[in-house]
C-alpha cells in the first residue's frame, strides 16, 4: 500500500470549462496498492472532477490530442508520460492548445 | 539538449530538448529572425497588433514590447498599437460576461503601455460602405530597398542626436502614445456597451447560418473586415496577426475543404497583401502552440480564455473544427505533422492570381477581398459545379424566377420589379451577391437563410458593384460595336 498523496492541479486554455471553470485544484488521491502514476490519475479526475463532455478531456487511456501536459512545469513527454509515478505535493498542469478549449 | 547545464524543461522536436533558459533564447530570436529575414515591416511604420486575447497573440505582444525595448542594432523600430474585437454577441454571451473579458483584457493592454483600440462585433453596422473599396491610391510609396529605409531612419536619429534633439524627439513620441491612448481610451472604460439593435442584428445574421462551418468563416471574414477599417482609419499600414502554425497547418486543410484552395499562400503566408493599402504579416507563424503555451507559461504571460464558436462542440461539427481534430489526432501519433503540412504553406506563391496588381473592384470577392477565382473555362470543376447547381434549382423551384436575369424573369417575365418593391428577388437578392464573390465564399453566403440579415456596408457595396458591372456590359456592348464597324 502507498500512502495517500497531495496534488495541486491546474487546468488551462479552456479544458478549465470541463471542471466548472476552476483552474486550479488541490486533491489528494487515496492510499492504493500501487504507486500512482498519470495513467491512474486520469481515471480519477474523469471519476472525480470532470463535470460533463469526458471525451473532451480524455480519449482512450489518455489526454486528448491537443491538450499540453506539464509535471512541475516540465514536459510531461521528459517525465515519461502516462508512466511517471506521482510524488507528494507533485503539480500537474493540463494547458488545451485547442481552438474552442 | 542544447547546453549540458540546466535541466530540460521541454521537447520541441524529437531529441530536441531545451532548458528554460535555452528556450527562452530559441523563442526570443526565432521572432526577430522571422521579421529580419522577411523585411516587410519598416522602421517608424505603425502596426496594429491584432489581438484575441488567446495565447499567441499574447505571445506577440510580449515578443515587441521585449523587442522595442532592446538596445540598437536588435532592437525592433516600427510603432505598434493593439486590437481586441469582442466576439461575445456571436457566441451568445451576456453582456455581463463580454463586460469582465473586456475589463481582463483591457488590463492586459494597459499594462503594455501601448495604444490600444477595444471595439465589439457590433460596430460592423457602422462601417462605411467605401470600407470594401481597394484604397489603391493610398498605398504607401516605398522608395528603395528595406536597407535603405532602415540606414535613412537610422541617419536621421543620428542627425538629430547629433543637434541634441532626439531625446526631446523621444519624450515627443511619448507624449503622442500617452495622448493616443487617452483618446482611444477616453471613457471611464476602453469599450462601450453596443446598441441593443446592432446586438440583435449580429446575432440574427449568425442565427440566419445553416452550418457552423458557415458560422465561423462568416466571422473570420467580418472580424478581418473590422481590423481593416481600424488599420486604415487609424493609419496602420500593417497588421500583425499572431497566428501560429498549428493554428495555419489546421487553416490551410480547412481552406481547401472550403474550397479556398487558391487564396493558400495569402491565407496561411507570411505576409498577404490583400487589401493594397494595408498588409497582413504573421510573425508567429514559426511557432507550435506548444512552444507558445510553455513559453507563456514559464515566462508569466497572461492570456485570457474566450469562449468561441466551437467551445464544446463535438469532431465533426464544422469543416474547421473537423480540420483541427484531425491534424492534433495526426501530431499525436506523428509528431512531424504540423511542422510537414506547415512547411507545405511555405512552398506555395500566388501565380496568376497576384493581388499587388491594382485591379478593378470587381474582380475582388466582396467579401474575403482576394482576387477572383471564379472566371473559369467552360471545362473547370468551377463551372460544372455551377451549371449542375442551377439545373437543380430550376428544377426544384419551378415557379421561382430562375438563377440568371432575375430582373427579366421574376414576376413572369415583366418589369415590374423595376417598379415594385414586393419582388422578393431585390437588389440584394442572393443571385446579385453572388456573383460577386469568390468561389468559396459564395459557398458560404449560400448557407445564409436570408441575405438581408448583412451589415448594410455589404450589401450596398454589393448594389454599387452590380450596378457599374451593368454599366459597363452596356458600355462594352458598344464599344464593339463601334469596333467592329471599324474593321
Ligand atoms: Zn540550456
Ligand atoms: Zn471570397
Amino acid at each position: 500500500m502507498v500512502a495517500p498523496i497531495n496534488l495541486q492541479l491546474e487546468f488551462g486554455g479552456g479544458a478549465e470549462l470541463l471542471f466548472d471553470g476552476v483552474k486550479k485544484h488541490h486533491v489528494t488521491l487515496p492510499s492504493q496498492s500501487d504507486p500512482w502514476d498519470i495513467k491512474h490519475l486520469l481515471v480519477w479526475i474523469k471519476d472525480n472532477l470532470l463535470k460533463e463532455r469526458s471525451e473532451l478531456f480524455i480519449q482512450g487511456d489518455t489526454v486528448r490530442p491537443g491538450i499540453l501536459v506539464l509535471v512541475n512545469d516540465a514536459d510531461w513527454e521528459l517525465m515519461g508520460e502516462l508512466d511517471y509515478k506521482l510524488q507528494d505535493q507533485d503539480n500537474i498542469v493540463f494547458i488545451s492548445t485547442l481552438h474552442g478549449g | 539538449m542544447k547546453c549540458k547545464e540546466a535541466s530540460a524543461v521541454l521537447i520541441i522536436r524529437v531529441g530536441d530538448a531545451f532548458c528554460r533558459s535555452c528556450f527562452k533564447e530559441y523563442f526570443v530570436h526565432k521572432f526577430r529572425a522571422m521579421l529580419g529575414k522577411n523585411r516587410v515591416v519598416f522602421p517608424g511604420e505603425k502596426v496594429l497588433l491584432a489581438y484575441s486575447g488567446g495565447p499567441s497573440s499574447n505571445a506577440m505582444v510580449q515578443q515587441v514590447q521585449e523587442g522595442l525595448s532592446r538596445d540598437a542594432p536588435k532592437k525592433l523600430r516600427f510603432i505598434p498599437g493593439i486590437l481586441f474585437i469582442d466576439e461575445g454577441a456571436v457566441c451568445n454571451q451576456s453582456w455581463e460576461d463580454r463586460e469582465r473579458t473586456m475589463s481582463e483584457i483591457e488590463n492586459i493592454l494597459k499594462a503594455t503601455s501601448f495604444p490600444f483600440h477595444i471595439l465589439s462585433l457590433e460596430q460592423l453596422f457602422t462601417l462605411p460602405q467605401t470600407m470594401l473599396q481597394m484604397n489603391l491610391a493610398e498605398i504607401p510609396k516605398r522608395d528603395g530597398s528595406y536597407k535603405q529605409a532602415v540606414g535613412s531612419f537610422l541617419g536621421q536619429q543620428k542627425a538629430q542626436a547629433e543637434d541634441g534633439v532626439s531625446d526631446a524627439a523621444d519624450r515627443l513620441t511619448q507624449i503622442h502614445i500617452a495622448d493616443n491612448s487617452s483618446v482611444e481610451c477616453s471613457q471611464s472604460a476602453a469599450f462601450s456597451r453596443p446598441a441593443a439593435e446592432h446586438t440583435a442584428a449580429l446575432r440574427d445574421m449568425f442565427n440566419s447560418a445553416k452550418t457552423l462551418t458557415a458560422k465561423q468563416e462568416l466571422l473570420h471574414l467580418l472580424r478581418n473586415h473590422l481590423i481593416l477599417h481600424v488599420a486604415r482609419t487609424h493609419g496602420y499600414s500593417k497588421v500583425m496577426s499572431g497566428e501560429s502554425c498549428t493554428r495555419l497547418a489546421v487553416r490551410l486543410l480547412s481552406n481547401i475543404s472550403l474550397g479556398r484552395g487558391a487564396f493558400l499562400p495569402l491565407d496561411t503566408g507570411f505576409s498577404d497583401n490583400r487589401y493594397g493599402d494595408v498588409v497582413i504579416v504573421r510573425p508567429m507563424r514559426d511557432y507550435s502552440l506548444k512552444e507558445i503555451s510553455f513559453y507563456n507559461r514559464l515566462f508569466n504571460v497572461p492570456s485570457v480564455f474566450i469562449p468561441a464558436l466551437d467551445t464544446k462542440a463535438s469532431g465533426n461539427s464544422s469543416i474547421q473544427h473537423l480540420s483541427e481534430s484531425f491534424i492534433t489526432k495526426l501530431q499525436a501519433d506523428f509528431p512531424s505533422t504540423v511542422s510537414t503540412v506547415y512547411r507545405t504553406s511555405e512552398k506555395l506563391h500566388v501565380s496568376r492570381t497576384d493581388t499587388t496588381q491594382p485591379k478593378n473592384q470587381q474582380d475582388k470577392c466582396l467579401l474575403c477581398m482576394c482576387t477572383l477565382d471564379t472566371h473559369t473555362g467552360p471545362a473547370s470543376a468551377f463551372f460544372a459545379t455551377q451549371k449542375s447547381q442551377q439545373l437543380s434549382e430550376k428544377k426544384s423551384l419551378k415557379n421561382v424566377p430562375s438563377a440568371k436575369d432575375s430582373e427579366k424573369q421574376c414576376c413572369n417575365g415583366g418589369q415590374c420589379c423595376k417598379e415594385s418593391a414586393s419582388c422578393t428577388n431585390s437588389v440584394t437578392g442572393t443571385q446579385d451577391i453572388v456573383h460577386l464573390l469568390c468561389y468559396s465564399c459564395r459557398v458560404t453566403i449560400k448557407d445564409l437563410n436570408s441575405m438581408d440579415k448583412l451589415p448594410s456596408y455589404i450589401l450596398k457595396e454589393a448594389e454599387h458593384r452590380t450596378r457599374r458591372m451593368e454599366m459597363r456590359k452596356e458600355i462594352e456592348e458598344f464599344l464593339l460595336d463601334d469596333h467592329s464597324e471599324d474593321i
